[in-house]
């Protein structure tokens, strides 16, 4: 979707202010939203990606005037209730008054603590042939799906270089509507600046996206 | 439950509306029965102790000073972290790029956050803030203006937007005046910023 998460190239929001000996957490509760997140989604409550579109829908103004943890709790709160694990009732309340919702993969307990200190796999067997190689040129498409998308505004309709390929991936495309991982090629594809930005871009820049084949058309 | 003491300024006995919401969705997180609070407690342990830029340091120390590991490193970072046992584990999709007098290299995420945990720790503020999502794809030297970086006019600026579940680390070059240092010397002056491409390394003798 074309939301403002998708803000590479926008101006306006100032100097980046770095922290000096910056805290982990500023606030316990950014603590307890983290462990909650990485809790339901071991339990099997939702994917990375659904967890991601449900913080990229939250209305504009919420989305940018949140802290980075209020935009955590806020799409987990509305995708547990939207997926059927709490009610709106319950979040009013302050307790449970349903009965619960299966897990697929059951209580989060302290035995399921390690799963979630390792990284999760995303590399899927190909269904199919790659069908770009390292050093095609390759034109970012012009689309602009609703739902989610990890093809990032900015890149669309320009041409660039396939650098990497990473073998096939789950697509998040897909994943993120629960859809099915539908594995797709993913490749690095660099891009000159001044391609990006124009003729007043700067001349030494170059960016790269990792691009799902589905992105890409021969250019 | 993890400690702490951030906001001792703050009157803890009025709690935020975010407060008393974030507990409210745990007790019913709790009361359904899908997760135990205990297990939430250890998870953020976890994070407070055992994630953090010391891991991404020593894979830089030991790439300066073992020219079969940075060979294999930039081949397959997943794979040659993989042998060091002692970091934590990093998942199959690290890509390491190193920064040369010719190419300056800077990671960032523009759809969202994704960082290097396992390398890096969780990533600080400004790196999920919208002015360094917004412009590290655009300008760059201004971003870099912004940590008191500046490069030579000339070199290539490469940015890495992580828009997939690959992770990149910034492999920095090494500080001259090392000759000789151990692998745990020059842990020391790697710093995390280095490792994003927003610093660089500290110089022998500067302050930590």
């Amino acid at each position: 979707m074309n939301g403002v998460h998708d803000m590479g190239g926008m101006d306006g929001f100032g100097k980046v202010e770095p922290e000096p000996n910056e805290p982990m957490f500023h606030e316990e509760w950014e603590s307890r939203v983290l462990a909650m997140v990485r809790a339901m989604g071991a339990a099997g409550a939702f994917n990375i990606d659904t967890s991601r579109f449900y913080r990229e829908t939250l209305p504009p103004d919420v989305y940018l005037s949140s802290s980075y943890y209020k935009k955590w709790f806020l799409g987990l709160e509305e995708m547990l209730i939207e997926k059927g694990y709490l009610t709106r009732e319950e979040v009013a309340a302050g307790h449970a008054m349903k009965p619960a919702k299966a897990l697929k993969h059951g209580k989060f307990d302290l035995a399921n603590v390690e799963r979630v200190m390792v990284r999760g796999k995303f590399a899927r067997p190909a269904p199919a042939p790659a069908r770009f190689e390292i050093g095609d040129r390759v034109r970012a498409k012009n689309i602009h799906p609703t739902t989610h998308t990890r093809l990032p505004r900015y890149v669309r309709g320009h041409a660039g270089i396939v650098e990497l390929n990473h073998g096939c991936h789950v697509f998040p495309d897909s994943a993120a509507m629960e859809l099915g991982e539908n594995p797709q090629w993913l490749y690095t594809v660099v891009f000159e600046g001044r391609d990006l930005w124009g003729a007043d871009g700067d001349p030494t820049l170059k960016v790269s996206i990792d691009a799902f084949e589905p992105y890409l058309d021969p250019a | 439950m993890s400690e702490h003491h951030h906001h001792h300024d703050h009157d803890h006995s009025e709690l935020s509306e975010t407060e008393l919401r974030v507990r409210a969705l745990e007790t019913i997180l709790t009361e359904k029965g899908y997760v135990e609070p205990a297990a939430l407690d250890a998870i953020i342990q976890a994070y407070e102790t055992r994630i953090g830029p010391h891991n991404g340091a020593r894979v830089v120390a030991k790439a300066w000073t073992d020219p079969a590991f940075k060979k294999a490193l930039l081949e397959d970072g997943s794979k040659a972290i993989g042998t060091l046992g002692h970091v934590s584990r990093v998942g199959d999709h690290l890509v390491v790029v190193e920064n040369t007098p010719e190419r300056h290299n800077m990671v960032v995420c523009t759809l969202c956050s994704c960082y290097p945990w396992e390398m890096l720790g969780l990533p600080p503020v400004w790196y999920k803030a919208s002015p360094y999502r917004s412009r590290a794809v655009k300008d760059p030297r201004g971003v870099l203006a912004d940590f008191d970086v500046s490069l030579p006019k000339d070199i290539e600026i490469r940015v890495w937007d992580s828009t997939a579940e690959t992770r990149f680390l910034v492999l920095p070059m090494r500080p001259e005046g090392t000759e000789g240092w151990s692998e745990e010397q020059l842990a020391e002056l790697v710093t995390r910023d280095s490792m994003i491409g927003t610093g660089f390394p500290r110089k022998p003798g500067a302050p930590s």
